[in-house]
């Protein structure tokens, strides 16, 4: 076991390095001349010469690469181009609200998707499983953005029970917090559920259609628990697996759902330095988001032992 | 009297392609209604899109601020915005782009993925380099990977396109590499390989009409995709150029003033909305025609 | 009943004290909530021109001196200042108490680096820069200027309102480089920044200055004493301006900067807000050209366009229908000001005359040239501006090729001399803040000295002579040079006037004494 997880994380590694390639080559790619925005409009060619030199520009690929690769192992991701403030330190600032929008989101999606993926299937062919069916790829199908304007919409705008913007921690009152963080958590997170709900229906269909489910019907066990520790246990690893890879869905969403709600996180620093061609916190970002999707995908490979003990490594 | 289609499927083999295509459709959404439904609407759309000039539009570029940020009327269906243009003509036009972009993005992702995809299932030396670098794209999300790709760019079509694209080869690569190795290995394709058929034919008769069907559920989903990226990209101002009426561009410009005017938010967006339902929906009835398995495993 | 002589002193003075300690206490943790017009970037606002840096700068920084809401310098932290007979020599002391936020005391030294830094970088200070022989301190608290020919704007100069306006920094600060942006805040003015709590993009904290020695002059914009009423100010930076209305009607903040006039409606409707044109000059929007690339290196072009221009259509675009927030102004100087005059400007006023415009562009040397005009899709103003120009210019019968960006790109791009094929650029637009443009002297577009310009690089000899003239004529005079400077801009147009606009700021009913002036000026404002 614990061999798998050092060969998975040495097996990851090449990727990482692949990952950090591509994103390291954007800013070496990239147009424009950072130079000339930081001396600005009234610099001298010979100041925008030092200010080249100063940043290291003059250097050929393959030693900026390996400078820029020894700055992120020690943590140092590189310096915003516009506010000169180190890329990490802006990062960890937006963290929490990031944070909090994705957990809360990917609660919402859970208590939303599996009961309803759950209940589908085992009635295939009723109510449920027909609106189900239609919501599901009516979710799928609305951009976050549209979907969060229809909830402000609803619930803010016309009347003004739930705020409009912002975001408030967690530190700060569990009430406001739930207020501020209701409305953007629904509206990815109805999304994200569409997609697991379907999974979840798909893989119970396929578990509860199994002899060992009849058997533990005839011995007499509960619906509840049949559903519970027998078909939804045995169902689940597609179901994780999509949480998993579902996670690169959130992340993209989360950029939107902070711009349409004000909320101070990752996803708006990402917008904003994008507008600005800020690249280094373009590639600060992209990097850990990228290689936090990866550990956790790994994650949940790993967890496949813990959840189905068939299957071993 | 037989109803039409069963009394041609009890006739010789067939008759039943030479039923009208009426009663054909017919029967088609009669078992699966939500798929003739995505086809019905999408057809829609692509004739809105074609045919905008004619559907009551004025040039959706012509700008009147003294007529600015009116609620639909009789005379502005769709109202204007805060530059006086008509929010209904610049709908319909939007409906091009993006139909284009997802079409496109659909068309080239698949073709530049099966070649990647053949290549690797077929060569191991290409799999080992391929793979490395797909996982890598796999791991950046989408949306930041089309924005560091739009942030080395100018904005512009083509280059929202090119960018889409990149982020969804990947999935067609791994898709038709699996595809591909799980064939090579079978009995038919080494038959061919011993008889001397060059590589080429023996992908392209053998390997390529297999992965056919995944393959163009994928390009659907890739389409439905591409729509909501290209939307996104522009929403946050890293896609097509704002001059361009997409629906995208519409709703980023509609958003500061959402609440005192959120018709112009809300037409694009409910267009958009029907637009990638209806090729989700076509994407669906294909999987659940072309490969039942598929629908089960999902 | 007899009341024991000392039976109330003792209380009293104690009940005074409790009342006293209650009043503070009431607004001891005041804190003011603000919403700037965007983001604090940038803490050197000696290196940019961003308004929002400026308003950073106004809080915890000082000027030497400062205009009043006549537009005439006043002294903040000069105490006194000589001058010589024949003008050339100027001796100023600094007044007492001075101190910066880490305690130190503001010396002389602090003063002449800050205002060398600033000559590198402003363009009135360049021009002072070439008068001045020889600037020194003379001890902690005196410095002197010696000039080779009289500056009468010196004094203006140094008390400029906005962009380029100068502020005092400690010497080690002021020594950094005019072109690598300060990163410290270490201020002397009546506020303090609270870098800690700093979030780019989201918030910027700060707090009362205890150490502040104000005037004892009434508060007059940037003059006079400046008393910091509120103990913490918070900016919170909401980019979505319906958002910041939200949130100012629901309460969650007090002020917002600038409110644009679509969202006032919404404003007028709430209880407790109120909504002000604090800033009567407003910005002025201007169109400017590529003096260096055709096809708009042609004088025939330039003028020709004139013809085409309709200012209500860019204010309407840009400020809404309401014209309480807009007015054309035919003028290179702010209109409602002393020198603002119409001599020279029959082309953009009077009826639209299309067909004119079509016939000078026939007799010029167009020959169906490319025309790239400059968008900045991040600004509502750039962007509109772009649209209406790219509607007027296809309507004249031009090639134009619309090309967005964000502001950031702009400004970065506007500083190329290349082709407009080759990253260059032909027509972008700008807003200048009104109270800059109320002189020739002041107005940095108009400047014509080719390459040695702003970006757009106008050449006029004739005209930057008549200004030479303007700024050392006799007030008499100035008025009718002022007037001739502009029928020659008229003539080179170095750029186009597209009109004055007000935008109105929006702060909630329990807020007393803002002020109002062209920036935005945080003492004197209380929260009650």
């Amino acid at each position: 076991m614990a061999s798998y997880i050092l060969r998975r994380l040495a097996g990851s590694l090449p990727v990482m390095g692949m990952l950090a390639l591509l994103v390291f080559s954007l800013l070496y790619l990239a147009p424009g001349d950072p130079a000339l925005i930081i001396g600005g409009d009234l610099a001298t060619p010979k100041d925008i010469a030092a200010i080249r030199e100063n940043l290291g520009l003059n250097e050929p690929f393959l030693s900026r690469f390996g400078l820029w690769v020894s700055g992120v192992v020690q943590g140092d991701l590189g310096r915003s181009i516009f506010t000169g403030l180190p890329v990490s330190d802006l990062i960890l600032q937006r963290l929490e609200p990031t944070l909090a929008l994705l957990v809360m989101t990917t609660i919402v999606a859970l208590v939303l998707a599996i009961p309803a993926g759950v209940i589908a299937a085992y009635r295939p062919g009723g109510w449920i499983d027909r609106l189900l069916m239609v919501l599901s790829v009516l979710g799928f199908s609305l951009p976050s953005f549209v979907l969060a304007y229809l909830l402000l919409l609803g619930f803010s705008v016309k009347n003004e029970w739930l705020p409009v913007y912002g975001y408030v921690s967690i530190r700060e009152g569990v009430i406001p917090f739930l207020r501020h963080i209701c409305l953007p958590s629904l509206a990815l997170g109805l999304i994200y559920a569409s997609l697991i709900a379907r999974i979840t229906r798909a893989s119970m269909l396929e578990v509860l259609g199994q002899d060992y489910i009849r058997t533990a019907r005839a011995k007499g066990v509960s619906t509840l628990r049949l559903l519970w520790s027998h078909a939804l246990r045995n169902a689940s690893v597609p179901i994780v697996t999509v949480v998993g890879t579902g996670l690169g869905l959130l992340i993209s969403g989360a950029v939107v759902t902070e711009t349409v709600f004000a909320i101070p996180g990752i996803g708006r620093l990402t917008v904003d330095a994008v507008l600005r061609r800020d690249y280094p916190i373009i590639q600060g970002v992209t990097l850990m988001f990228s290689a936090a999707y990866v550990l956790i995908n790994l994650l949940i490979d790993i967890s496949y032992t813990v959840i189905d003990p068939r299957i071993r490594y | 009297m037989a109803h039409p289609v069963e009394a041609a499927l009890e006739a010789p083999h067939g008759t039943w392609r030479r039923l009208p295509l009426l009663a054909r459709f017919m029967d088609f959404s009669a078992r699966q209604p939500l798929a003739a439904l995505g086809v019905l609407l999408l057809i829609a759309m692509v004739l809105v899109a074609l045919c905008a000039p004619w559907l009551g539009t004025v040039d959706p570029q012509a700008i009147a601020p003294a007529r600015r940020l009116r609620p639909p009327s009789a005379s502005h269906w769709f109202g204007t915005d805060m530059y006086g243009r008509d929010v209904y003509s610049r709908s319909l036009y939007g409906a091009r782009i993006s139909l284009v972009v997802g079409g496109a993005v659909a068309f080239l992702s698949m073709l530049v993925g099966s070649v990647i995809g053949l290549a690797a299932g077929y060569s191991r030396a290409v799999d080992a380099v391929v793979t490395r670098i797909m996982d890598a794209l796999m791991a950046i999300p989408d949306i930041l990977l089309a924005i560091c790709l739009m942030a080395l760019t100018r904005a512009d079509i083509q280059n929202v396109i090119l960018a889409i694209t990149i982020t969804q080869i990947p999935r067609v690569v791994r898709l038709v590499r699996s595809v591909t190795l799980s064939l090579r290995g079978q009995l038919f394709v080494e038959a061919a390989v011993t008889s001397g058929a060059p590589f080429v034919r023996v992908l392209a008769r053998h390997i390529l009409p297999n992965a056919m069907a995944p393959l163009l559920v994928q390009g659907t989903y890739i389409c439905a995709s591409a729509m909501i990226t290209e939307a996104i990209l522009s929403f946050i101002g890293a896609g097509t150029p704002p001059e361009i009426p997409s629906w995208g561009n519409m709703m980023a410009e509609g958003r500061s003033l959402f609440q005192a005017a959120y018709h112009i938010i809300l037409f694009p967006g409910l267009l958009l909305s029907s637009a990638v339902l209806a090729v989700n929906l076509v994407g669906d009835g294909l999987r659940d025609t072309l490969d039942p398995r598929l629908s089960r495993r999902l | 009943m007899k009341i024991f002589p000392g039976f109330f002193n003792g209380r009293l003075t104690a009940l005074a004290l409790l009342l006293a300690t209650a009043s503070s206490a009431h607004s001891a943790g005041t804190t003011l909530k603000f919403v700037p017009e965007g983001d604090l970037r940038s803490l050197d606002p000696i290196w940019t021109t961003s308004g929002v840096t400026r308003n950073y700068a106004y809080m915890v920084y000082d000027q030497l001196f400062a205009l009043d809401d006549q537009f005439r310098p006043q002294p903040q932290m000069v105490d006194q200042w000589t001058v010589s007979p024949d003008k050339l020599h100027y001796v100023f002391t600094l007044r007492d108490g001075l101190k910066w936020h880490d305690g130190k005391p503001v010396r002389s030294a602090d003063c002449v680096a800050s205002i060398e830094r600033w000559m590198k970088r402003d363009i009135l200070g360049q021009s002072l820069a070439e008068a001045i022989s020889e600037m020194k301190a003379v001890d902690d608290k005196t410095f002197r200027i010696d000039l080779t020919s009289p500056f009468p704007l010196m004094l203006d100069a140094f008390a400029k309102l906005a962009a380029g306006a100068l502020f005092i920094m400690p010497e080690h600060v002021a020594k950094t480089d005019p072109n690598t942006q300060v990163m410290e805040s270490i201020g002397s003015g009546p506020f303090r920044f609270v870098k800690s709590e700093w979030v780019p993009g989201s918030k910027a904290v700060f707090e009362k200055n205890p150490d502040y020695v104000p005037r004892n002059e009434p508060v007059n914009w940037g003059a006079g004493g400046k008393v910091a009423k509120v103990d913490r100010v918070e900016w919170i930076y909401i980019p979505d301006m319906q958002t910041a209305t939200n949130a100012l009607r629901s309460g969650s903040v007090d002020w917002v900067a600038k409110v644009p006039q679509d969202l006032v409606p919404q404003l007028e409707q709430a209880k407790d807000v109120n909504i002000r044109v604090i800033d009567p000059f407003g910005s002025w929007v201007l169109m400017r050209f590529n003096h260096e690339q055709p096809p708009f290196n042609d004088e025939k072009l330039r003028q020709a366009v004139l013809w085409g221009i309709n200012q209500s259509d860019y204010m309407t675009a840009i400020a809404g229908e309401d014209p309480k927030y807009w007015q054309a102004c035919y003028s290179y100087y702010t209109c409602k000001t002393p020198l603002s005059t119409t001599a020279g400007a029959e082309a953009l006023m009077g009826p639209r005359d299309l067909d004119k415009a079509r016939a000078l562009i026939k007799e010029s040397s167009y020959k169906g040239e490319k025309i790239v005009i400059m968008s900045a899709t991040d600004m509502t103003l750039s962007n509109a501006s772009a649209l209406v120009t790219a509607d007027l210019f296809r309507k004249l019968g031009l090639n134009v090729d619309l090309q967005s960006m964000d502001w950031g790109t702009m400004q970065q791009r506007r500083a190329s001399h290349a082709a407009p094929s080759d990253g260059g650029w032909n027509v972008f637009f700008t807003y200048f803040s009104a109270a800059d443009m109320l002189n020739p002297a002041l107005n940095i577009p108009l400047s014509s000295n080719g390459a040695k310009s702003w970006v757009g690089w106008p050449v006029n000899p004739k005209l930057e002579a008549m200004k030479n003239q303007w700024l050392v004529a006799e007030p008499a005079a100035q008025q009718a040079l002022a007037a001739d400077i502009q029928v020659e801009a008229f003539k080179s147009v170095p750029y186009v006037p597209l009109g004055q606009f007000m935008i109105p700021t929006a702060y909630r009913s329990n807020l007393h004494g803002v002020i109002e002036a062209p920036e935005v000026f945080m003492w004197a404002v209380e929260k009650r």
